[in-house]
């Protein structure tokens, strides 16, 4: 089913439904995980490395411990047999992937500076922070390994019992003699070498964990700003070696996580570890410059594309060679980002021959890992400006150079050479309707105009045109990729006896919307009003099965799962009324929660009715179970590949450098539309992401390993200030995969706009012969860029 | 020592240390969680509550220069019998939160900054709130339901 008719003919979806979430954040009413009152709580703090590399040859705790309100110190080797085995990595990507040993504190050595050394419990939060400076730790200083080619060159190895700083080389090169060919007989190439910066998530909730041992019976109930209740249970089962029967994972209000909060982290194993040995509670939040280093980073690659195209500017290869930044360790999936955008380098272009590699390295920083959009904004950005750089080799516009190369729709569903099948698209029209909307003529011609007459401030204007695999994920697929879990959802409808309906979702929202959205669903199946519907999530003990949320996959596979489970609901409700009505079922119509006999309206039996005789159970069809209630898990036999045209118009400053975005369009197309005003909620905010990429955010490290940017006065996260209001459109191509025909729409603005906005800026200053600015474009750079290209 | 201010109406008194932040005296002593803490450089603004009216950022103030002030925070902004303030309505009405980790700051500042300034320019309400940091709305919602504010308020 493609189109979001239904049965009820209600047509709730597709309407800009206001949020439910909404009041009690407003109010202040919602809990965050530190916000959470619990008594006698011990509160952890976790000493930090000051330096980038060194052996550890002594700590001395012994004056922490004297201090007020001091509970206990603990180095590695206090707590070694405290936990069951290292911090979990999900995603050995090869056979021969080197993981190094990693603990939630050092041992004997440290590899990054935020790497855990030692934790303090005290009484008050004060205190463990005060007594950390109290603890004494001398480092034989090591050379850190900064650059990823350096890394690579293996002279200075930061793992020696692993032996080398590659932790693993990944191929997909399914031509290779094709990709070869295509290069030699190519009219035009294209060689280019972009720096994807390493960027600091900066979720505006910091993280924070709260574990509470029950009274009896071996119990711990995790409270987590995480979003990955499930997944974080499995693995804390397994880390700390408590038994999955006897945690209880909860993500409370999550401020917001961007990939950040997809993981398993050292402070989270430390909290139950401690609450176990301790028998207390034991909380800890982190403070935002602890946020940056000790919260995993996102991006950092060295990427190198060419392209190979013949005389009209078609593209024949796509060459990709990638060097990645896995950081000091891997993490819950380090290793699987760049593999999310392996599949994706020649984007929307019908290139036959493909060829990708990427090495990935260890460094002396922050472990890196998800971020919005994990590996897609990194391919995106490299082909969209590829593709730029194309065109001004062929000397036709960026417009042109697309429109000659898109994938054609009637090539739906598309098997590409990178090996995944597309399952919908119409690029063509979306670009179309995006031109159109854009006014590009009269952008063109006010940007010849600035140029002629010598204006100061110069006007860009950026192209990116995106596709992306989202929804993860097909089981089969990630187990190809050796993923350590299953891309299914799981969902329960239930129908109480007094008719309200309770839905429990896998998924695990943290600003998304999803109890909106979902109630959604199920009203528009079963005609009620969404106020009879409650969504339960994000607890271990009401929802046990989930893969939680992230990779835009909340709704094309947790909706699904809730929508197909109604579906159940409803059929057995019909089961139910036909029986009590003495009719055949195929006799009976549905709409707005009431069953009635077809050519009969008079006799009805409604929802509410069924709900209480499934409760009585007195008069059911022989052999039917009581209750009203189905449970599905949902394995998606595809990603979804939402996708769309990004325009951005830059100013540029030719005396300071300064660049200011000055429009911003997005026409996205992610399939049939459940919630408008969500939808266009999320691309906003991803639009922002990937702006503050091309334009204000950087990790930066100074040449000792220390992160310079690592507090919200230093590392440029926007403001208001900074963005235009964003101008949206849409086409809708429904996905034929999954029954709602939705595409994810998380993580599109985010992929998408980081290439258009360096697009426009190099757009703007190309006439002096620039063709590249690194990221972020800052006024420094783009001064000294501008500088070097009218010295001479 | 003895810090005693009015907190949404109603006088609080706590024993504190003379170290601690208006905001821990809010969360830890008073109990109200409403407002937040996003950072620890005054940069981020979700600790945003009124003193006497005015926005302030709450970790940039100690609890006893508060001393003798009336403090509003987030739950002190509704109705007694729990009707969102204009500024809560439009913020739900515009969709201007997504997360709500930011949004009691935000709204906090927006009220007081329509105060100022009570029917202003998309750009100076985007200025007015540079000192308040969204991660999920990329502003645009916010500075909509801002604008929708100071319409309805002017009707």
């Amino acid at each position: 089913m493609t189109t979001t008719e239904t049965t009820s003919g209600t047509k709730v979806l597709g309407q800009r439904v206001l949020r439910r979430e909404d009041p009690k954040l407003l109010t202040g009413e919602a809990k965050f995980a530190d916000d959470l009152a619990v008594p006698g709580a011990l509160h952890m703090a976790v000493l930090r490395s000051t330096v980038a590399h060194a052996r550890v040859t002594s700590i001395d705790t012994s004056a922490a411990k004297s201090r007020p309100g001091v509970v206990a110190v603990y180095t590695y080797q206090d707590l070694k047999d405290d936990w069951a085995g290292p911090m979990p990595c999900a995603w050995p990507v090869t056979a021969d992937m080197k993981n190094p040993a990693h603990f939630p504190l050092a041992n004997g050595k440290v590899n990054y500076v935020g790497d855990g050394v030692a934790v303090v419990l005290a009484e008050s939060k004060t205190a463990a922070i005060d007594a950390l400076e109290a603890i004494e730790v001398n480092y034989e200083e090591l050379d850190p390994v900064l650059d990823l080619e350096e890394s690579l060159a293996d002279s200075n190895v930061i793992h020696s019992e692993i032996g080398t700083n590659l932790s693993y080389t990944w191929e997909l090169i399914p031509n290779k003699d094709g990709v070869d060919e295509a290069f030699a007989n190519a009219a035009y190439t294209v060689s280019e070498r972009y720096i994807q910066q390493r960027l600091v998530p900066s979720a505006m909730e910091p993280r924070s964990v709260v574990v509470v041992p029950a009274p009896f019976g071996g119990d711990f109930t995790v409270y987590s700003a995480t979003q990955v209740p499930h997944i974080l249970k499995v693995m804390l089962a397994l880390t700390v070696g408590v038994s999955e029967t006897k945690l209880r994972v909860v993500a409370p209000s999550v401020g917001g996580g961007f990939g950040s909060k997809l993981n398993v982290y050292a402070e989270e194993v430390l909290a139950l570890a401690l609450a176990r040995k301790l028998r207390q509670p034991v909380r800890w939040t982190e403070e935002r410059s602890e946020n940056a280093v000790a919260t995993i980073h996102g991006r950092g690659q060295i990427q190198h594309i060419e392209l190979a195209a013949d005389a009209d500017g078609k593209v024949t290869a796509v060459r990709v060679n990638l060097v990645a930044d896995m950081g000091a360790y891997l993490q819950l999936v380090t290793p699987g980002i760049p593999l999310l955008g392996a599949f994706l380098y020649h984007g929307v272009y019908d290139i036959p021959n493909y060829s990708f590699t990427c090495r990935s390295v260890f460094t002396n920083k922050t472990p890196t890992d998800a971020y919005r959009g994990a590996g897609r904004p990194e391919a995106t950005y490299a082909i969209e400006r590829a593709m730029d750089a194309l065109a001004r080799k062929v000397g036709v516009s960026a417009v042109e150079i697309r429109k000659r190369n898109f994938i054609p729709a009637e090539k739906f569903p598309y098997s590409s050479s990178a090996g995944l099948v597309f399952d919908s698209g119409d690029y063509r029209t979306n670009f179309d309707k995006a031109l159109e909307m854009m006014g590009m003529e009269e952008l063109l011609a006010e940007k010849k105009l600035r140029i002629d007459a010598g204006s100061r401030k110069l006007l860009g204007i950026g192209i990116s045109f995106f596709v992306e695999m989202c929804g993860l994920a097909p089981s089969r697929v990630l187990a190809s990729l050796n993923y350590g879990a299953g891309g299914w959802e799981a969902a329960t409808v239930r129908i109480l006896p007094t008719s309200k309906i309770q839905v429990v979702t896998g998924t695990a929202p943290h600003g998304q919307g999803h109890e909106t959205a979902w109630s959604m669903i199920v009203a528009e199946k079963l005609g009620v009003p969404l106020s009879d519907i409650e969504v339960l999530h994000s607890d271990t003990a009401i929802a046990p099965y989930g893969m939680d949320t992230y990779g835009s996959r909340s709704l094309a596979v947790g909706g699904s799962a809730i929508h197909i489970a109604t579906e159940r609901v409803l059929d057995k409700a019909k089961a139910i009324a036909a029986h009590q009505l003495e009719v055949a079922e195929e006799d009976l119509d549905y709409a707005e929660g009431t069953f009635t006999v077809k050519g009969s309206p008079d006799r009805a039996f409604p929802l509410a009715a069924v709900a209480f005789e499934a409760f009585t159970a007195h008069n059911l069809p022989d052999g039917m179970e009581p209750n009203l209630e189905a449970s599905v898990s949902w394995d998606p036999p595809n990603f979804t590949f939402p996708y769309g045209s990004h325009i951005a118009v830059v100013e540029v400053d030719t005396e300071t450098g300064k660049v200011d975005l000055i429009r911003y369009q997005a026409v996205d197309d992610c399939g049939n539309r459940v919630n408008p005003l969500i939808i266009e909620g999320q691309i906003h905010g991803g639009i922002a992401q990937g702006v503050a990429q091309a334009l204000f955010e950087e990790a930066s490290y100074d040449a000792a390993g220390n992160l310079i940017s690592a507090t919200l006065a230093d590392y440029l996260v926007p403001s208001a200030a900074e963005l235009p209001f964003f101008e949206l459109g849409e086409t809708v191509t429904p996905s034929p995969t999954n029954p709602l025909g939705v595409k994810g729409i998380g993580e599109a603005g985010t992929i998408a706009s980081t290439p258009a906005v360096m697009n426009a800026v190099v757009d703007a200053l190309s006439h002096l012969g620039i063709e590249n600015i690194e990221m972020p474009a800052s006024p420094e750079r783009v001064w000294r860029a501008i500088s070097a290209a009218t010295r001479h | 020592m003895q810090v005693t201010m009015t907190v949404n109406g109603k006088t609080v008194s706590r024993d504190v240390e003379p170290r601690t932040l208006l905001v821990h005296f809010l969360r830890d002593h008073v109990g109200l969680t409403g407002t937040n803490v996003g950072c620890d450089t005054s940069s981020c603004g979700a600790c945003t509550v009124h003193v006497n009216g005015e926005a302030v950022k709450s970790c940039t103030m100690l609890a006893v220069q508060a001393d003798g002030q009336e403090i509003t925070t987030i739950e002190g902004l509704a109705s007694a019998e729990g009707e969102l303030h204009p500024m809560q309505k439009a913020f739900q009405e515009n969709h201007g939160l997504q997360c709500g980790f930011c949004t009691p700051g935000m709204v906090m500042a927006a009220t007081s900054f329509l105060k100022e300034n009570p029917h202003p320019t998309e750009a100076e309400v985007r200025l007015g709130l540079e000192g308040n940091l969204c991660r999920c709305t990329g502003y645009h919602n916010i500075v909509k339901s801002v604008l929708a504010a100071a319409a309805a308020a002017g009707e």
